[in-house]
C-alpha cells in the first residue's frame, strides 16, 4: 500500500525542495540542534505523519525557516512551539497533547491491557477445578502412550525431557 | 479485443463466484455431496476467469495500448517493460484487480490442496470465500472498471508516477496483497467453523498452512515497503506510523497473535472462541486497510482514489463482512466447546500473555489511527497522532512482549518450570546485560531507549540459540547425539526458533538507528566530508539520459582510514512527461550497516547540497523480517502440518521420535 503513500508524497514534491538543506541551517550549532529537535516534533501539514524535519514539502521548509528565525530572535523552544500551535492548532504537534479530548486516546493502551488482563483472570478462575485432578491422570496416560511410542508430543521433540519433567515433580 | 474479453471474463467470474457462494452452502445444509463439490470447480473457475482478466489488463499495459483509459493514465511507451507491467497495480483499478486475483488464487489453492479437509468445512469455507470474491468483483465492475476504452485514443500515455517507477512497485504490492488477502481464507474457515458450530484441533491444523503463507508474505510485504520508503525518501526513514502503514501493521499484529493462539488450539484444544475471534479480526483489519487506503478518508488533501462512491461501496463491503461475521460469532461462538484449563506457567499460559500484548498493541494502533478522524467528526478539532504516541504505546508493548519471547518459547506445554527456563536462558540474559553495559559505558547521550532495545535484541537472538542448544544437549548428550537429535526435530520447531531469532535481529537493527551519524552539508568538489567512520569526497557531476528521464548524478568516493571503500552515485532524476523530479539515494552496504547519501539540485555557486548518513546495522531491520518469513516457510514445510497428509504425517513423526 505504500506506493499510494509515495504517490501522495509525489504530489507534494513536484517542486523539488528537500528535507533540511545546508543553506537553511543556523551557524550556531547549539541553536541549530534546538531547531532540529523542534522540527522533529512538528508535523508537515500537507504530508502524512511526516515531521517537517524530514519532509520535502515547501510548506515544511517555510516552517523550518520560521523556527530558525524565532530561535535566533532568542525565543525558547516552548515559545516557538506555542506560537506554532496558536497559528496552526494542535494539528501541527506529532505528539497529541494530553487533554480531556485526547484522554481516551492516551488511556487506550493501558485500559485495553487492563481489561484484557482482567478478562483472562476471570476466564481462568471460572473454569471448574476437576480438570486439574484429571490432568494428573492425563499426564500419566500421555506418558504411557509416549513410552509405547503411540503419541509424539508435536513441538517438543526430545522424549527424554518429557519423561523427566513430571517425575522430577513427584 | 483481448481487453473486452478481459472485461467479459470479469463479469463471468462474478457470476461464478455467486454460484460458489450459493450452491455449496446449500449443499452443506442438505448434506448433498454433489452440490458441495461445486465449490471446488467454482473456485477454480473463478480463478481462471479473474486470472484471464488480470492478464488481459497486463497485456494492454505491456503493449502500451493507450486506447485503454487505465493504460493511458498510468503508462508511457518509453517506460522499461517491468514498469509497464507493474504499473498495472500502481493505480486504483488495477490494484483492486490484483486484490481480486489473489483472492481467487487462495480460493483455488483450497480447492487444489484441500483434499484432506472435511467436505462440509471445505464447502462452507469456499462459499464464504466466494462471497468475498463476489463483493469485490461487483465493486470493480460497478465503480472501478479497469477496461474502459478511450475514443479517440491518445498517442502517448501520461506516464506512471515517477516515484512508482521502481523495482519496489513490482515486488511490494503483490507480496503485501498476498498477505492481506491471504487472511481471507483464514476468515472463511473461521466463518465455516461457526456455521457448523464445531471446531477442534484438526481445524487448527487445517488453517495453519494458509495462515503461515499469508503471515509470511505479509511480513515480507511490510518489510519490502519499509525498505522501499527507506531508499526512496532521501533521508532513510523507514517507518512513519502513518495510517497506510498502520493499516498493514494491524492485520500483521492480529495475524501474529492468531498464529500463536492457533498453536494452543492445536496442542491443547484451548482458546477456541478467542482464536476464531482473531481470525475474524485479522481479515477485518485487511478490509479496513483496503477501505482506509482506497476511499481517501484519511487524506482529504492527497486522496489517491477520491471518488466518494468508491469509498462508500468499500465501506459497505467492510461493514457487511465485519458486522456479519461478528453477528455470526456472537450467535454461534457459545456453541463451541471449550478446552481444558491451563496452568499460568506453561507454554499455553505464555501464549495467552503473548496474545494479550499483541492484541493490545493492535488495538492501540487502531485507536491511534482512527482517533483523529473520530475526534474531528465529533468535536471538529483536528489533531495529529504521530510517531511519539505510537512509540510510547504500541512500541512499548511490543518491546515488552519481545522481552518475554524467549521465556515463552522455552517453556514446556502444560506445566512449565520457570526456574529451569531462566537457567537455560542464563547465557542469553548475561549476553544481553553485557551488551547493555558496554553500550552505556561507550555511548554518551543519544536516545535512552536505543541501548535497552539493542541489548534486548541480542537477548532474544541468544535466547533462540540457547533454546536450540539446550534442547539438543539435554540430559548431557554428546555432540554427535545432540546433532543427531537436532536433525530429527520437526521443521516447525526450527521455524519457530528462526522466526524468534529474526525478531531479535530486527530489534537490534531498529535500536542501532540510535547510533548513526548524520551530516548535512553543501559539498564542494574535492573537499572531504566525514560521516561516522567514513570519509566522502565529491568528485564530479555527471549528466545522463535514462529511458524516460534525465539524470544528474554526483560521483562520490567513500574511504575509511585512508583506504578506498567504494564509489557512490546519488542522483536527481527529472521525468519530462509529468514534470516531476525524484531523488535516487546512493547506498553502500558495509558490514550490515549502510552509508546513505542523497543530493539536491546543485546550487549556482557549484556547491552540492547533500545529506550523508552512516547507519550502522540498519540492514538487520529487514534481514530480521526475512528470517521471520523464512521461519514461517520452514514451519510450512513441516510434513505434519501439511493438509491432506495426516496419515503419512503421523508415521513420519513416529520415525522422527524413534
Amino acid at each position: 500500500m505504500r506506493p499510494l503513500r509515495l504517490a501522495l508524497l509525489a504530489l507534494v514534491i513536484a517542486a523539488p525542495a528537500l528535507a533540511v538543506q545546508p543553506s537553511e541551517m543556523l551557524k550556531d550549532p547549539a541553536q541549530e540542534a534546538r531547531a532540529r529537535e523542534l522540527s522533529a516534533q512538528l508535523r508537515c501539514l500537507v504530508c502524512q505523519n511526516e515531521s517537517i524535519d524530514d519532509s520535502d514539502a515547501d510548506l515544511a521548509k517555510d516552517i523550518r525557516l520560521l523556527i530558525r528565525e524565532r530561535i535566533t530572535k532568542g525565543e525558547s523552544n516552548a515559545e516557538v512551539r506555542d506560537f506554532l500551535v496558536s497559528r496552526y492548532g494542535d494539528f501541527i504537534l506529532l505528539k497529541p497533547p494530553f487533554k480531556l479530548s485526547t484522554a481516551l486516546l492516551w488511556f487506550s493502551a493501558p485500559l485495553t491491557f487492563l481489561l484484557g488482563g482482567l478478562a483472562i483472570w476471570f476466564a481462568s478462575r471460572r473454569r471448574p477445578a476437576p480438570t486439574a485432578a484429571l490432568s494428573e491422570k492425563e499426564e500419566r496416560l500421555l506418558l504411557m502412550l509416549q513410552e509405547a511410542g503411540a503419541v509424539v508430543p508435536p513441538t517438543s521433540p526430545p522424549p527424554a525431557s518429557r519423561r523427566r519433567s513430571p517425575s522430577s515433580r513427584r | 479485443m483481448i481487453v473486452e474479453a478481459g472485461h467479459y471474463a470479469l463479469a463471468l467470474a462474478l457470476a461464478i463466484s455467486l454460484l460458489q457462494t450459493i450452491v455449496p452452502f446449500w449443499g452443506a445444509r442438505r448434506n448433498d455431496a454433489t452440490l458441495m463439490r461445486v465449490a471446488d470447480s467454482a473456485a477454480l473457475g473463478q480463478l481462471l476467469f479473474v486470472g484471464f482478466a488480470f492478464f488481459a489488463l497486463a497485456y494492454a499495459h505491456m503493449t502500451s495500448d493507450f486506447s485503454v483509459l487505465n493504460v493511458a493514465e498510468n503508462s508511457h511507451s518509453a517506460m522499461p517493460l517491468i514498469y509497464k507491467f507493474s504499473g498495472l497495480w500502481g493505480n486504483h483499478e488495477g490494484s483492486m484487480l490484483l486484490w481480486s486475483f489473489i483472492l481467487a488464487l487462495f480460493g483455488g489453492l483450497v480447492a487444489v490442496t484441500g483434499g484432506g479437509l472435511p467436505r462440509k468445512l471445505r464447502a462452507d469455507a469456499l462459499a464464504v470465500q466466494g462471497l468475498i470474491g463476489a463483493a469485490f468483483l461487483g465493486f470493480i465492475l460497478a465503480t472501478s472498471d479497469p477496461f474502459l476504452r478511450l475514443n479517440p485514443a491518445p498517442f502517448e500515455g501520461q506516464d506512471l508516477n515517477p516515484i512508482l517507477q521502481d523495482p519496489g512497485l513490482a515486488i511490494h504490492p503483490p507480496l503485501l496483497y498476498i498477505g492481506y488477502v491471504g487472511f481471507s481464507i483464514v476468515f472463511s474457515f473461521a466463518a465455516a467453523a461457526l456455521i457448523e458450530g464445531r471446531i477442534d484441533a484438526a481445524w487448527a491444523r487445517f488453517v495453519r498452512p494458509y495462515t503461515l503463507v499469508a503471515w509470511g508474505f505479509l511480513t515480507l510485504g511490510i518489510a519490502m515497503g519499509s525498505y522501499w520508503a527507506y531508499y526512496t525518501l532521501g533521508w532513510g526513514g523507514f517507518w512513519f506510523w502513518d495510517p497506510v502503514e498502520n493499516a498493514s501493521l494491524m492485520p500483521w499484529l492480529a495475524g501474529t497473535a492468531f498464529l500463536h493462539s492457533v498453536a494452543v488450539m492445536e496442542k491443547r484444544e484451548g482458546l477456541k472462541v478467542w482464536t476464531i475471534f482473531l481470525a475474524i479480526l485479522a481479515f477485518s483489519f485487511s478490509l479496513l486497510g483496503t477501505f482506509l487506503v482506497r476511499s481517501g478518508v484519511l487524506t482529504s488533501v492527497h486522496a489517491f482514489a477520491s471518488d466518494p462512491t468508491r469509498g462508500v461501496v468499500i465501506l459497505a463491503i467492510l461493514a457487511g463482512f465485519v458486522a456479519g461475521s461478528l453477528a455470526l460469532f456472537a450467535w454461534r461462538a457459545p456453541l463451541l466447546k471449550q478446552g481444558g484449563m491451563f496452568a499460568p506457567i506453561s507454554r499455553e499460559g505464555a501464549l495467552v500473555v503473548n496474545n494479550l500484548f499483541l492484541t493490545t498493541a493492535c488495538a492501540t494502533v487502531l485507536v491511534g489511527t482512527l482517533y483523529p478522524l473520530a475526534l474531528e467528526q465529533v468535536t471538529g478539532a483536528k489533531i495529529t497522532v504521530g510517531a511519539p504516541f505510537f512509540n510510547a504505546s504500541a512500541g512499548v508493548l511490543l518491546l515488552s512482549v519481545t522481552f518475554l519471547t524467549p521465556f515463552g518459547f522455552s517453556l514446556a506445554w502444560k506445566r512449565g518450570d520457570l526456574l529451569g527456563v531462566a537457567q537455560r536462558l542464563s547465557v542469553a540474559l548475561i549476553g544481553g546485560v553485557v551488551v547493555l553495559a558496554f553500550l552505556l559505558a561507550t555511548l554518551h547521550g543519544g536516545p535512552v531507549l536505543a541501548p535497552i532495545a539493542a541489548s534486548l535484541g541480542v537477548f532474544v537472538m541468544l535466547g533462540s540459540i540457547a533454546e536450540v542448544v539446550s534442547r539438543a544437549f539435554r540430559g548431557g548428550a554428546g555432540v554427535s547425539s545432540a546433532l543427531y537429535r537436532a536433525l530429527r526435530w520437526p521443521l516447525s520447531f526450527w521455524g519457530g526458533a528462526l522466526a524468534h531469532f529474526g525478531v531479535g535481529v530486527t530489534l537490534l537493527g531498529l535500536a542501532a538507528t540510535g547510533f548513526g551519524a548524520e551530516t548535512i552539508v553543501a559539498m564542494r568538489p574535492g573537499q572531504p566530508v566525514e560521516v561516522g567512520p567514513y570519509r566522502v569526497v565529491y568528485e564530479q557531476l555527471l549528466n545522463r539520459a535514462g529511458p524516460n528521464y534525465q539524470e544528474t548524478a554526483a560521483r562520490m568516493k567513500i574511504s575509511r582510514d585512508g583506504a578506498e571503500v567504494t564509489t557512490l552515485e546519488p542522483a536527481r532524476r527529472n521525468f519530462g512527461a509529468r514534470r516531476m523530479a525524484t531523488s535516487q539515494a546512493g547506498i553502500a552496504t558495509l558490514n550490515f550497516g549502510q552509508v546513505y547519501i542523497s543530493i539536491s539540485d546543485p546550487a549556482e555557486d557549484g556547491s552540492l547540497p547533500a545529506r550523508l548518513y552512516w547507519k550502522p546495522l540498519v540492514t538487520l531491520i529487514w534481514l530480521g523480517a526475512l528470517a521471520m518469513a523464512f521461519g514461517g516457510a520452514l514451519s510450512l514445510a513441516d510434513r505434519r502440518l501439511r493438509v491432506g497428509a495426516p496419515v503419512r504425517a503421523r508415521s513420519g513423526a513416529k520415525a522422527a521420535a524413534a
